[in-house]
């Protein structure tokens, strides 16, 4: 791999001064033009150029930082963030260059050779660059450095403003100047000064042999670096396969089956080229885009691995839920995006047929393809005072998502024996005192009227016990969802138990207990 | 000596005896139920590839799911949007391995008989009036799939019909109170026995379970005095 530079091989350097605040500027949509400063185990890393005027520098304390500068933003450092964004700049640079090495999220190498070629010059070649960045993203701050190996230009980009180049052979007049802490090297950069080498000039006229039985190989590499004979080359990434798929209808589409029709090919390269990447889809995007510029998107989740049939399904059932409410027009477009994958050799079923939860998801999938993505549910229990909020129904394959823990005391719910049917949608019921009149609470809370007659439909049942009020009050705070109602049990002639609600004056069933 | 010389009532034990043995060998066992339940069922729980017709689901329902489900087998609801999820939990049903389908409207066979291919308890209200094609249908699947399904409401080739009945609450009066069990008579009439099999059940207990009936009654209602 490692071979001695020729005066062919020149470097190109992209360096974004304190990428990490660029990245929270680019990800938040935020001005960076402002003090900022990213902050890792309460030392800046980064800061933004306002930041700086004011005195802040990196490897500052926090605290030091904000006395200098009180206005300061302090962000934490988010290395996931740094690197997402930075993708962004690598895509605009890979478009114009191929080959580019990701040295670390805000710096960047490719070979100068060919673009500047291209271009005519390595300057221009820097230029054009550092346009294509700022055309297409924003960021101004980019700096080049151009020079023989990776090393020399990243020192050439530190000093540059915006283009620093170093010409074929001048690397080791270039760093002869520079401090010696710029090694990188923690050990070597504190020893040095010590034994009075204070520049890279210095440590590069140094004997190699006496480098090496003194630091090893280690320093060795050190020293050739600072010689200037880098003899690291770019390794240029692979870029990673693209594997979100988008579809345009051309006239626009407006039947559900045409939608599906038309897309069963282009879902199938769609699982095809996730299959050929070694990945299955677990958690698939699909938005679909409506010629009114209406935008509908959904998440999908599966508990096993989306198969084209599936994913047809749920481009299916998602325009038909879609269709009259958020969509109006004709479909112009489909995008599918993998949202979670996983990788496939966890998902290839068995060789001695697959196991029981296996062939239950396969049917549950079956009935849901015959009624739809929530005609198949999966309960859960979760919190609530009323019986109907607390069983939670979960689409099969859907991550249950619980708005509040089951384990709480919720004050004024049933307890056991539970009733075994539960009323989705409370029943409206009359419940009558001897003289047809209609039981109900004063203002004290004091039943008015003993019931003696429940009416539920058509149906006409006496009343042989009951009890209550229980009353619950809940959420006053919250205008929106505040419940005030009275629970009863009344149990009728034929043996039924029923849980009844008062509230506002009417008579509700909440469940039976069958 | 030989079988010919032995008193036919024992020859009669063995040759059923041995007979049973062998069935056992073809037919997976029977899904289990609760012991009250068991006494009253023919093959002393849920026979694989057979259908039972329940009156008045609700908690009867929970108590034939809960055993099955606590052994890990999978159930499936068709047709009860009202199915009280809470109520089957503290029942003994593992919500985990529990699918609803609660309105498939017309599709309810289709539905049914899907789910019958990998779970094998599923419990079904029928949309509408059931006729014999397709229960016929249903069941040669069942049989098939080694499954039990259970009915809520009449079947034509039901194996055996649960009833409730004589339900009485405990607990709640005339304004006071609170619900806390109720006694049921279930019975059980088979379709291969001509005999009906009842008992007195307490179907919920205040914990939400089956049990048997106390033999004593206890005292239904008390009132101050003196």
């Amino acid at each position: 791999m490692a071979r001695a530079t020729g005066a062919g091989d020149r470097c190109l350097v992209l360096w974004f001064p304190g990428w990490p605040v660029t990245a929270w500027a680019l990800s938040e949509g935020e001005d960076a033009a402002r003090p900022v400063a990213v902050v890792s185990a309460n030392r800046i890393v980064a800061c933004s150029p306002e930041a700086a005027a004011e005195g802040v520098a990196t490897g500052q304390r926090r605290r030091e930082a904000q006395s200098r500068c009180p206005t300061l933003l302090v962000l934490p450092a988010d290395e996931a963030r740094d690197s997402r964004e930075f993708g962004q700049v690598v895509e605009c640079v890979e478009r114009l260059a191929p080959g580019v090495q990701v040295v670390r999220p805000g710096v960047c190498a490719l070979r100068a050779r060919g673009l500047s070629g291209y271009v005519g010059s390595e300057a221009e070649a820097a230029e054009v660059l550092l346009e294509a960045v700022v055309v297409a993203l924003g960021p101004t701050s980019g700096r080049v450095g151009v020079a023989d190996g990776l090393f020399t230009a990243l020192q050439a980009a530190y000093a540059a403003n915006p283009v620093g180049i170093v010409p074929a052979g001048g690397s080791a007049g270039f760093l002869a100047a520079l401090p010696v802490s710029r090694l990188g090297d923690e050990s070597l950069s504190t020893l040095l000064p010590r034994l009075g080498v204070h520049t890279l000039g210095d440590f590069a006229a140094l004997d190699a042999a006496a480098v090496r039985d003194r630091f090893g190989q280690q320093g060795l590499r050190l020293h050739t670096q600072a010689c200037g004979q880098d003899p690291s080359l770019v390794q240029p990434r692979v870029p990673p396969p693209e594997l979100t798929r988008q579809l345009d209808f051309e006239p626009p589409l407006t039947l559900v089956d045409q939608v599906a029709f038309t897309s069963r090919a282009m879902v199938e390269e769609f699982i095809g080229g996730l299959t050929a990447a070694g990945l299955a889809c677990t958690e698939l995007r699909v938005e679909l885009t409506g010629e009114l510029d209406e935008l509908v998107a959904r998440t999908w989740l599966t508990p096993g691995v989306f198969e084209p049939a599936a994913v047809i399904d749920r481009i299916r059932w998602q325009l038909q839920a879609a269709a009259g409410g958020q969509l109006n027009s004709g479909i112009v477009s489909l995008r599918l995006e993998p949202v979670a994958v996983d990788a496939l050799v966890n998902h290839v079923p068995g060789l001695f047929g697959s196991g029981t939860d296996e062939r239950v998801h396969h049917v549950l999938s079956r009935v849901q393809g015959m009624l739809g993505h929530d005609g198949v549910l999966t309960p859960r229990i979760g919190g609530g005072r009323w019986l109907a909020e607390r069983q939670v129904m979960v689409p099969w394959g859907d991550r249950p998502v619980l708005g509040t823990p089951a384990e709480r005391p919720w004050p004024g719910r049933v307890p056991d024996p539970l009733p075994a049917a539960v009323f989705a949608e409370p029943r409206p019921v009359q419940l009558q005192a001897q003289d047809g009149e209609a039981v109900r609470l004063d203002d004290r809370g004091q039943l008015c009227g003993q019931p003696s007659v429940l009416r539920v439909g058509e149906e006409r049942l006496e009343v042989a016990g009951w009890a209550g009020p229980w009353p619950i009050d809940e959420r006053a705070w919250d205008p929106a969802r505040h419940r005030s109602a009275g629970r009863f049990q009344v149990v009728d002639d034929a043996g039924t138990a029923w849980l009844l609600v008062l509230q506002a004056g009417r008579w509700w069933a909440e469940a039976r207990y069958d | 000596m030989t079988p010919a010389e032995l008193p036919r009532t024992e020859l009669l034990a063995r040759l059923r005896a041995q007979v049973a043995v062998k069935e056992s060998r073809i037919r997976q066992a029977p899904f289990p139920v609760h012991p009250e339940l068991a006494a009253l069922l023919p093959d002393r729980g849920l026979r694989p590839g057979s259908a039972y017709s329940l009156t008045g689901a609700g908690a009867l329902l929970l108590a034939l799911l809960a055993e099955p489900s606590r052994e890990g087998h999978w159930c499936g609801v068709v047709g009860m949007p009202d199915f009280g999820a809470e109520a089957a939990a503290h029942a003994g049903v593992a919500l985990d391995r529990l699918a609803l389908v609660p309105d498939p409207a017309e599709q309810w066979l289709a539905a049914t008989a899907a789910l019958l291919e990998a779970l094998p308890i599923v419990a079904v209200r029928p949309t509408g009036r059931v006729s014999e094609g397709d229960a016929a249908k249903l069941m040669s699947r069942l049989r098939d799939r080694e499954a039990v399904l259970l009915v809520d409401g009449p079947w034509p080739r039901a194996e055996a019909q649960l009833s409730v009945s004589n339900l009485r609450w405990s607990g709640v009066g005339v304004g006071c109170g609170y619900l806390s069990s109720r006694e049921v008579t279930v019975t059980v009439s088979s379709r291969r026995g001509p005999l009906r099999r009842s008992a007195r059940l307490v179907l919920p207990t205040p914990t939400g379970h089956l049990a048997a009936a106390a033999a004593v009654e206890p005292i239904s209602s008390l009132r101050a005095v003196g």
